[in-house]
């Protein structure tokens, strides 16, 4: 019997000719993540260990991004601790406030993984580099602390859940209505202890930041990761950012899945996912008239300088609907760069929208955005659980930046192709 | 190993942000964050919980956020076991991290309602709902699992290894 792509990896990583569903296994780390929320609790942990040195510096990201910049004392004294530690252990890939950005668009972005790689990291997004063919999946601290300590982290391999993509996505689709598509389809435990492994030629049609956006929501089916193959668009990204060597895995002919979907892409409309979970997802001519009284754009599923592009093509020449904010938030700072160079700031400034720095901010409810009790918000954000961005009696839609600079501009949720 | 306690009882899908909100996050402390342990969802659960008793919930338990904080903050508020019908995988990794016994049994999340009086024992994987008269069993972790918990969790099970 055959093998998945992320058995393959797995295997590869375990010093195994072959593993199957089920297998416990224990597999090299090629990068292990954290963040200013996770890391502390990872640090506290490693003063545990009889070994005291981390096993690679190179291998180790700490990214400040949640509630940075420092949103209290409590936060500031979190950072401090990150950043101490990173001092002492001389962590290659350290950043804070200037040079970060948020983690998930941050590591492709530097090329600190690649296709092949196996990653850990203590933030439940970090499924997002399976856009690039590398088996990347969320932790908590502890196992962090434990893959700092020695490189390795246990698994039970995976079964898997094929997605076989067709077709193209019509204008206003994008990978963030597949996702939402997809989670709608199978619930939020849908692939729960699985990978969602997409094939087909529709994945042609989808750029790398429609990839890593629907990567980045495999958790919010339950799944273990998500992953693609690795095509033309994925090696040419990987140069673009990365001096790593990648290795491309290719599922085998005859590799078992749990269940095989098909998805005409061509058929998908924009969607939203209603509160209180990403499960709830209604396409847009079935929204009805709904009020909102802010809208997010930005977080590490669609921060990227694709989502500025197509929200600030909408937003070009309208206004921000009165009684509306609208904050933007790009990725990193080379998105932040790139859409200051490309006019894309300036656009979102005179629609009546704010420019924040990369920050996760509101999608978590940290701070720079909250609502208020019975306050709607639109966001392209991934979670719209109960009290996510404030309080309990709040609501998130999550939508696509297209669907969420539309809904700016109208001030109820809405199809950009109402304003054509 | 045993555990026993009065039942708190939970739905489909309870989050890691009701389980403890992120705007709590800014401590890693698990006496104050067992302080607005299930806040969002149940604000009395706090002043009610005594120490060992049991949390119960149906599916997918512990999805979201993988924040540590979740599990830690539930083991902190006195909770000796959580018994799910599922859990999401980062949230049942970190629970046998930090050492915070959790069972899978379908039949015991169904069955089992709040305020009952439940007794686990660990060793042999059966639950017991005294209130109701009631036994279950619940799914037994693999070995390597049941080590991680013997050692009372991943750090001091690694340490044990390498000596």
């Amino acid at each position: 019997m055959g093998m998945t792509m992320t058995q393959k990896i797995l295997a590869a990583h375990a010093g195994l000719e072959y593993v199957e569903a089920g297998q416990l296994i224990e597999a090299d780390l090629d990068m292990v993540l954290g963040n200013d929320v996770t890391t502390p609790v990872a640090i506290h942990e490693m003063e545990k260990f009889n070994t005291k040195e981390v096993f690679d510096k190179d291998k180790i990201a700490m990214v400040l991004d949640h509630f940075t910049p420092n949103k209290d004392i409590k936060s500031a004294e979190h950072c401090k601790c990150v950043r101490e530690y990173a001092g002492e252990h001389n962590i290659t890939n350290f950043f804070d406030v200037g040079e970060m950005g948020i983690e998930h668009a941050l590591l492709p972005e530097r090329g600190l993984v690649v296709a092949g790689d196996v990653c850990i990291g203590a933030d439940s997004h970090t499924c997002t580099y399976g856009a690039l063919g590398a088996f990347s999946t969320g932790v908590g601290s502890t196992d962090m602390a434990a893959g700092m300590a020695t490189g390795k982290a246990w698994f039970k391999v995976p079964s898997a859940i094929r997605f076989e993509l067709t077709g193209k996505p019509a204008k206003w689709v994008s990978g963030k209505d597949v996702i939402l598509h997809i989670i709608g389809l199978i619930g939020v435990d849908g692939a729960l202890y699985k990978s969602m492994e997409f094939v087909g030629d529709g994945i042609a049609n989808l750029s790398m930041d429609d990839r890593f956006t629907m990567a980045n929501m495999a958790i919010e089916a339950g799944a273990k990761n998500g992953i693609f193959p690795v095509d033309d668009l994925t090696t040419a990204y990987m140069k673009e950012h990365s001096k790593k060597a990648y290795t491309v895995y290719t599922a085998d002919d005859d590799a078992q899945y749990d269940e095989t979907y098909t998805i005409d892409l061509s058929t998908l409309k924009p969607t939203v996912a209603f509160p209180h979970l990403p499960e709830n997802t209604h396409p847009i001519d079935e929204v009805g008239d709904i009020a909102i009284d802010q809208v997010v754009i930005g977080s590490c599923t669609n921060g990227r300088i694709e989502d500025l592009r197509i929200a600030a093509e909408i937003l070009k020449g309208r206004r921000v609907k009165k009684g509306l904010r609208v904050i933007v938030i790009p990725a990193t700072q080379a998105i932040y760069l790139q859409a200051m160079e490309e006019g894309l700031l300036k656009i979102f400034v005179e629609a009546g929208a704010i420019v924040s720095t990369p920050t996760c901010g509101p999608c978590l409810g940290g701070h720079m955005g909250i609502l208020a009790a019975g306050e709607r918000a639109v966001a392209t954000t991934n979670r719209n659980f109960v009290g996510r961005m404030g309080h309990v009696d709040s609501e998130i839609y999550l939508a696509s930046p297209a669907v969420a600079a539309a809904s700016a501009v109208t001030g109820k949720i809405s199809c950009p192709c109402e304003l054509e | 190993m045993k555990a026993c306690g009065i039942v708190h009882k939970y739905g489909d899908n309870v989050d890691t942000d009701v389980i403890i909100p992120a705007r709590y996050l800014n401590s890693s402390d698990p006496a104050e964050l067992a302080k607005s342990c299930m806040e969002d969802i149940d604000p009395e659960f706090v002043k009610r919980v005594k120490p060992g008793d049991i949390m119960v919930a149906n599916k997918n338990f512990g999805c979201g956020s993988s924040r540590e904080h979740a599990p830690i903050a539930i083991k902190a508020a006195g909770i000796s076991c959580v018994i799910a019908e599922t859990f999401a995988r980062i949230f049942y990794r970190n629970a046998i991290n930090i050492g915070l016994p959790i069972i899978e049994c379908r039949e015991a999340a169904e069955a089992i309602a709040a305020g009952d009086e439940v007794e686990i024992d660990f060793d042999s994987g059966m639950i017991y709902d005294k209130t109701k008269g009631l036994e279950f069993k619940g799914q037994a972790f693999p070995p390597f699992m049941q080590e991680i918990i013997k050692a009372e969790g991943l750090v001091n099970y690694i340490n044990s290894k390498k000596n």
